[in-house]
């Protein structure tokens, strides 16, 4: 939510946040949602954007008047100005003309450092908006994301549903993200939500956000990814607890599964895909994604890093094909061969 | 019969690899086939104008001899800053299509461009404008001026540093080559992976193989001026007597030589991965795609330091001489500089805090990169009291400086504000981020590089260009830059990320026609450029100029313009900063006699023949044309082994010859020289 009223950091935020935009907003009253989020960790991300921006104003603003002003009058037709053609040093000048810059990086330099902590898209949250702390009882909504060329693919563990090119979260409820890739490294990136993340094959990276405002929100992939990419939108939805719940049950009602070889037909590169739900999917799909070890036969990611950490096939009186056949044949975790039919 | 037709397909992949007639784009029968017909037209046509003025009015002799072949470091100079024009013209074509489709393309308009074809024009305009035009410029004005600023004759490896430029220039026809013949890399400028690993066909091989040619080039002229300026300086100029721009060519150099094996090394491992199934950057087997991008910005952060330092060294000529006093507080020029050469390397991660790296991490890089901006604020406060009780007289070349000094300023602004994680995270691949590197690379390196031009064309050619058409460049660069970028900051707080070819959004396309409009504005200014060079050639009797147009400072304007082959007939001794300037308030009068021969490097044909035979390789490379690799590279190591053993790479300019021509200088100089 916005600050409320009676902080008076709030408030101060929101005048310095009214004097900005202004100029802006009289450019046309355009949609500038860097600086109007709708949700507590964007708007958080956004502030310290506006602070930087104010304190570095501060040195910025009075320079390029100096230079204004020093440049007139010291032009060459004006004969009154001081002329003074061996004047090249001042310790005392120098002396703040290092000062002065360093004195507003360590301001600068410090509201980046909390903040990058204090907005680590690792770090779960703590707070729903200024003066909200999470209440006990509510557990974050668990995303698990994959960019696939050129969609997007959203897996809703606690719910069993999948959905293509749609996201949807309840206002108010921290929402937890991992991520991940299937081919391609794209970001994932809904302005008004959260700063973004890169989705990475093979790796997984995590965000937390929160959204404050029931809306439709853009979201899209902001690292190009090839021929599809600028296509690789999503809708992002702030709903209600109840509408969320009914948007779950469209989900289910939608029917379809999505299985590993669903799964192999939604990967194929595809420009501007439709939004698709999934009522189903096999459980161990985002960890075999995220793995790399989806298509039957193929060796899990974390089965060949045991095998290495246990000397891999370089182990004297150990072949690499014998430390990883007892891996793939055990029945946990998972057998690639049995799953995906 | 029938066994003829396979053995005429191997003969053909033999002698051409995987070069085919579907590899010409201009033979396809659709739009951007005619396009690249139109295209090649016009380039055969005005090649074949040039090639037949140059037979007509016999001056292939005057070509190879004086310039080809020329290891005179004013020559090369000037070559480099031709070429960097003419890449100039490819780059901004690019930027002029991708500023039309995006200004069109929306909703249910497609635009004229389909992904594949945007894809490989923004890829194109980064690395061209990058590698080919900032890049050759500020090395084209460091070989033109530094050698003459320290008082030296020539560089410390003149063959190495004509070679040097083949190297280039062969990487740039590279570049051009890809345009008529087969395709270009889709993976950006700076060929991420996975698009880079994946794509098929040539484009990447292009454009790796582009920039190992121009890469090395710019390796070996590193190393050449580092030494240059270590060990050729004129008696008596102490590092701490040396004028700023050279110390920043030092700091560039040095710069040079410590990143660009990294990006050797980081274009052959992704090579490696192309060509023979290597998986340094793959998803699998070990490899990452995460260490690409750490590698080449471990590369590409200190190589945008690379681009504006010696531009800050041209400002730093440019500001004192025209505000008639020396530079403000130099030992602070000095040791920002320095500061800014070593805080360089240590900021690369801040070109992805978005890859889910810890707070910690991404505080740290976050604190260097803004660390940065201290030294060059100090260095925008000392040209700012460089004017301060000085006389400013506003030449084109100053107005450059000023133009500079407020578009600069604002791009550091936005720069800072990206390097703050938390901002970053929002503003991160998206058009703000494009409009703040323009705003520093135009606002920095483009006007600093018309800045040198206008500053230091009549010593180069002993005319100074025309005023009015230099004010109009000046003044459509400056606007145009605002009007094509400052929409580009709206745009990206309306999130909009980078390297889009289709909008849906309707809301943004004015601010997407208003840039286009500033392109158009900057095209004006490209052209006035054009149309400036042209009449002041014309016009060359009337702006002729002596050895000193502007009350210059620093040695290079202690000598007749265009300086003699051997720049200096005596190598001056250097008591003071501002050598030139001191010279002159003691009452300086040029020697009249006692010349000596003198010694000087001899041209070689070596350094094309070099660059051609590499050029060739390069291309069979890139085709899998392997015996033309195989042989041309061959070729390459049996001409540098026999250049080696020839050692008649000198000659001397006779004494006479010497006191002829001052004799001849030595009259402009007393016909009155200052402007």
């Amino acid at each position: 939510m916005r600050p409320k009223p009676g902080s008076a950091n709030a408030m101060t935020m929101k005048r310095l946040r009214s004097v900005l935009l202004l100029p802006l907003l009289l450019l046309g009253g355009c949609n500038l949602v860097l600086l109007t989020p709708s949700g507590d960790v964007a708007r958080q991300q956004s502030d310290i954007m506006i602070i930087t921006t104010v304190i570095i104003a501060l040195i910025i603003v009075p320079v390029m008047i100096a230079i204004a002003v020093v440049a007139w009058r010291y032009r060459a037709s004006n004969k009154e100005a001081k002329y003074d053609p061996h004047w090249d040093h001042s310790p005392q000048l120098e002396l703040w003309v290092w000062a002065g810059p360093l004195l507003v990086i360590i301001a600068v330099g410090a509201v980046s450092w909390i903040g990058t902590h204090q907005t680590d898209p690792y770090r779960a949250l703590d707070r729903i908006g200024s003066g909200r702390p999470v209440p006990a009882d509510v557990k974050p909504l668990e995303v698990e994301v994959v960019s696939l060329r050129w969609k997007w693919l959203f897996l809703y563990p606690q719910y069993g549903i999948a959905t293509v090119n749609e996201l949807a979260a309840p206002i108010d409820r921290p929402i937890r993200f991992k991520l991940t890739g299937d081919t391609m490294m794209d970001s994932f990136f809904i302005p008004a939500l959260v700063g973004q993340v890169y989705t990475m094959p093979g790796m997984q990276t995590i965000l937390h956000g929160v959204i404050n405002e029931p809306g439709e929100y853009k979201g899209f992939s902001a690292n190009y990814s090839g021929t599809g990419f600028t296509d690789m939108r999503f809708t992002f939805h702030g709903l209600s607890t109840p509408d969320f719940d009914a948007w779950v049950g469209k989900a289910r009602a939608a029917g379809g599964d999505l299985d590993f070889a669903a799964y192999e037909k939604l990967r194929e590169p595809s420009r501007a895909a439709p939004v698709q739900y999934y009522a189903k999917y096999d459980a161990n799909l985002y960890d075999r994604i995220l793995n790399m070890c989806v298509r039957p036969g193929e060796i899990c990611r974390s089965q060949m890093m045991a095998a290495d950490a246990h000397g891999g096939g370089a182990m004297p009186g150990m072949h690499a094909s014998d430390a990883m056949k007892p891996m793939v044949d055990a029945p946990k975790p998972v057998a690639p061969a049995a799953a995906a039919h | 019969m029938l066994e003829t037709m396979p053995n005429r397909a191997a003969i053909w992949n033999f002698l051409f690899g995987r070069l085919t007639l579907d590899s010409l784009p201009f033979l396809a029968n659709n739009a951007e086939g005619r396009i690249l017909l139109v295209t090649l037209a016009v380039v055969v046509i005005i090649g074949a104008a040039i090639l037949g003025a140059i037979t007509k009015y016999r001056k292939w002799g005057y070509l190879w001899h004086e310039w080809l072949t020329s290891v005179d470091h004013k020559k090369l100079g000037i070559m480099y800053m031709i070429l960097g024009t003419v890449m100039l013209l490819r780059g901004f074509s690019d930027a002029i299509m991708m500023r039309a489709q995006q200004a069109y393309a929306f909703g249910p308009q497609m635009g004229y461009l389909p992904p594949e074809h945007y894809d490989q024009i923004f890829s194109a305009h980064g690395a061209i404008m990058i590698f080919f035009v900032g890049m050759t410029y500020i090395v084209g004005l460091m070989n033109y001026i530094m050698p003459l600023q320290i008082g030296s004759r020539d560089v410390a490896f003149p063959y190495l540093n004509n070679l040097s430029f083949w190297f280039t220039f062969g990487g740039a026809i590279l570049f051009m080559v890809s345009l008529f013949i087969g395709d270009f890399s889709m993976a950006g400028w700076l060929g991420y992976p996975p698009v880079s690993e994946l794509q098929p066909g040539p484009g990447v091989d292009y454009y790796i193989w582009g920039l190992q040619l121009s890469g090395v080039g710019t390796l070996l002229t590193g190393i050449n001026f580092v030494v240059t300026i270590l060990k050729m300086r004129a008696p008596g100029m102490t590092l701490m007597k040396m004028p700023v721009f050279t110390w920043t060519s030092l700091a560039t150099s040095g710069l040079i030589i410590a990143t660009f094996p990294v990006l050797t090394a980081t274009l052959f491992l992704l090579g490696l991965d192309r060509y023979v199934g290597t998986h340094f950057f793959t998803d699998g087997f070990g490899g990452n795609l995460m260490m690409y991008i750490n590698l080449i910005w471990i590369w590409g952060h200190p190589e945008v330091y690379i681009l504006i330092l010696p531009l800050f060294g041209v400002f730093s000529e440019i500001v004192p001489t025209f505000s008639g006093k020396p530079l403000f507080a130099y030992s602070s020029m000095v040791y920002a500089t320095i500061a800014i050469m070593i805080l360089s390397y240590l900021v690369w991660l801040h070109h992805f805090f978005t890859m889910g790296s810890g707070a910690d991490v991404n505080s740290f890089f976050s604190l260097t990169t803004m660390m940065i901006a201290i030294p060059t604020g100090v260095k925008i406060f000392n040209w700012l009291f460089t004017m301060y009780h000085g006389r400013v007289r506003y030449t084109v070349p100053m107005l450059w400086a000023m133009g500079f000094l407020f578009t600069f300023t604002i791009g550091g602004m936005t720069g800072v504000m990206l390097s703050v994680t938390p901002a970053d995270f929002l503003l991160h691949n998206s058009l703000f981020l494009i409009a703040h590197f323009h705003n520093v690379i135009i606002g920095g390196v483009v006007f600093g590089a018309f800045a040198a031009v206008n500053f230091w064309f009549p010593k180069a050619f002993g005319f100074k260009l025309d005023e009015f058409w230099g004010k109009a460049t000046f003044w459509f660069w400056l606007v145009g830059f605002w009007v094509a970028f400052g929409p580009l900051y709206v745009l990206g707080l309306m999130g909009v990320t980078r390297r889009l070819s289709h909008f849906d959004d309707p809301s943004l396309q004015p601010w997407f026609i208003v840039a286009a409009f500033g392109a158009f504005l900057i095209a004006l200014g490209i052209l006035t450029f054009i149309i400036q060079i042209y009449v002041s050639i014309r016009r060359r009797k009337e702006y002729a100029v002596g050895g000193d147009p502007w009350d210059g400072r620093t040695l290079e304007w202690s000598t007749s313009s265009p300086p003699p082959d051997y720049n200096y007939a005596f190598i001056p001794v250097v008591h003071h900063r501002d050598a030139w300037a001191t010279m002159k308030n003691l009452g300086f009068a040029r020697p009249q006699g006692g010349y000596n021969d003198i010694h000087m490097p001899k041209n070689t044909a070596t350094g094309v023949i070099v660059g051609a035979l590499s050029f060739a390789c390069a291309f069979g490379l890139t085709w899998y044309i392997w015996w033309l690799a195989a042989l041309s590279l061959l070729g390459v190591i049996i001409v540098s082994i026999v250049h080696s053993f020839d050692y008649h790479q000198h000659h001397h300019i006779l004494a006479e010859e010497v006191g002829r021509f001052e004799s001849g200088s030595n009259q402009a100089a007393a016909q009155g020289t200052n402007a």
